[in-house]
């Protein structure tokens, strides 16, 4: 009830500072700059672990009322982008075999194709892409309603019928982003290779589509199946946790919900990329 | 008072200080004693932003006390987590406007917590919302959402969801607000039945507690008015006690301004 949702944001209040008088120097500035994020750093760790804390625990409580509502978003965070996808796909595809092929067949080097795409396509740009279009469409979505409902007192009514807001508004979004985003990477991974042979096919490359195939499947190891899906969960999983957080957190007042908005798509492109990182140092050490 | 005695109150608030749910750092009451006992019916008077509904969601445990004690049905609302879950569900609130969830239908606002607390499908939950949603007269609205539907029907709607899990202590906050005058002699009515003992909860008499800007409907030999004022919780007595009374704001509180001036 109020426990879970008062825990998180008692431990860090960020008011103080975004409210307090401009800094006068620019060691103050980048001090405050610091600060600001360091606690928010620690908001958002407190507000992921009692996520999961509640996943765990409440399980099994009111599956009837948590579960449809997980379709839902697994719904509207994945199978309602799924056209912008396909064609997301499509682009893809024709960007790398475009730029791609006629430089491999320059230097002969044709064979490398399939692995070129498995590189940038399954490896980057696929999982990365799927999350941003995530994070700009059903991420700031969900700092705007969440903001909202905080502010129209919603978070409050809930709390009054000993109904947990942790439970009935995060988890479902947490759960279903996450599944949203893994089989939306799957399906633009699966477009963009098959468009990209389809763009190579068209601009004249020397390969048959066994070969293409063959390259890829040779290019792939168990790491890839393994990191993608890990890489996309976490995604979808901090995309949730970061817009939640934003438009539980601070915003009693409507006019604050834009900017709140903002600020929560910066900071879910920032971590994006700070776990795209991460997982490119774990290729390189596997 | 005896720690059998305090157990005994549905709400218990001993020097307590309440803060707003806005800005924690701001007190709207301090050092209040209060106390109610099963089936009284309280009417808390104050002017608009004297913290009313802030001094409400603290007895409901939605706020956790600054200062002191607060205790309902014997718990304190402090310790109150999912292990007293059934002792939270035996207090229901209404908020001021209804507070309705605007994504959901009417019919599913009233459904919702009974779904949730029973882990009931919707086809599980029909009957029970059909008999409040006839009870209110919304059938007419059950299928659309609250920003569809005039303020005087989300009242009910809200005041249907606090019912269907038939609480035994029942807070208002400005439960007239917004209504009109037909809307406003029906609340009263309802409310009057619920104390008294309405059939929907076996005839059992619930006690309930109004926060209210306006004394005058909730004239009532029985029912008992405190007043919230400048941060002081004053406890006024009966209906006959408030009338002679001669404080400005009670006098407000019951719109005799001008008797006064004159």
């Amino acid at each position: 009830m109020r426990g879970n949702l008062a825990k998180t944001f008692e431990l860090t209040n960020t008011q103080v500072l975004r409210h307090s008088p401009l800094p006068r120097s620019y060691t103050d500035y980048i001090g405050r700059k610091l600060f600001l994020f360091l606690l928010t750093m620690q908001g958002l760790g407190a507000f992921a672990l009692i996520t999961l804390g509640v996943i765990l625990q409440k399980n099994s409580v009111a599956k009837n009322v948590i579960r449809p509502r997980i379709r839902q978003e697994i719904v509207r965070s994945g199978v309602a982008l799924l056209p912008m996808f396909g064609f997301v796909a499509l682009a893809l595809g024709f960007l790398v075999i475009g730029q791609t092929v006629s430089t491999l067949a320059k230097v002969g080097a044709v064979e490398y194709l399939g692995s070129t795409m498995v590189i940038v396509i399954v490896r980057e740009l696929g999982p990365l892409l799927a999350a941003m279009l995530v994070l700009t469409r059903v991420g700031t979505a969900n700092v705007i309603e969440l903001g909202t409902s905080r502010a129209l007192g919603e978070v409050e009514a809930l709390e009054a019928l000993g109904i947990d807001p942790m439970h009935y508004l995060i988890v479902p979004r947490v759960i279903g982003m996450a599944l949203g985003i893994f089989s939306l990477t799957v399906y633009l991974i699966i477009g963009a290779l098959a468009s990209g042979y389809l763009f190579a096919f068209l601009q004249g490359a020397p390969m048959r589509l066994d070969d293409y195939y063959r390259q890829i499947v040779d290019a792939l190891s168990w790491l890839d199946f393994a990191l993608l899906a890990l890489k996309t969960i976490a995604f979808g999983f901090f995309i949730a946790i970061v817009t939640c957080y934003h438009g539980l957190a601070q915003p009693l007042r409507l006019d604050d919900v834009s900017r709140v908005a903002v600020r929560a798509v910066s900071q879910g492109v920032i971590i994006c990329v700070l776990l795209d990182a991460l997982f490119i140092v774990l290729y390189v050490f596997s | 008072m005896s720690d059998e005695a305090f157990n005994s109150q549905t709400i218990e608030l001993r020097d307590v200080t309440a803060v707003s749910l806005r800005d924690a750092t701001m007190a709207v009451a301090e050092a209040v004693d209060w106390s109610v006992s099963p089936g009284e019916f309280w009417v808390i008077g104050g002017q608009q932003r004297s913290g009313k509904s802030d001094l409400l969601m603290l007895a409901a445990g939605l706020i956790p006390p600054a200062q002191g004690t607060c205790r309902v049905f014997g718990c304190n609302t402090e310790s109150l987590g999912e292990a007293q879950l059934a002792e939270w569900l035996r207090t229901g609130f209404v908020f001021q406007g209804g507070q309705l969830f605007n994504r959901l239908t009417i019919a599913e606002n009233i459904a919702l917590p009974l779904r949730y607390q029973k882990d009931l499908t919707t086809t599980e939950s029909t009957r029970a919302v059909e008999v409040l949603l006839e009870m209110f007269e919304l059938v007419p609205f059950a299928d659309l959402t609250p920003l569809n539907v005039a303020a005087n029907w989300r009242s009910r709607a809200a005041l249907a969801r606090a019912l269907i899990l038939k609480p035994e202590l029942l807070l208002l906050d400005n439960p007239l607000y917004g209504l009109g005058a037909r809307h406003s002699q029906w609340m009263l009515r309802f409310l009057d039945q619920l104390w008294h003992g309405h059939e929907y909860l076996g005839g059992r008499p619930i006690t309930l507690v109004v926060a209210t800007d306006d004394f005058r409907p909730w004239q009532h030999a029985q029912r008992k008015f405190a007043l919230l004022h400048e941060k002081k919780f004053t406890a006024l007595g009966f209906w006959t006690e408030i009338k002679t009374a001669d404080q400005l704001v009670v006098r407000e509180l019951m719109a005799e301004t001008e008797e006064i001036q004159n």
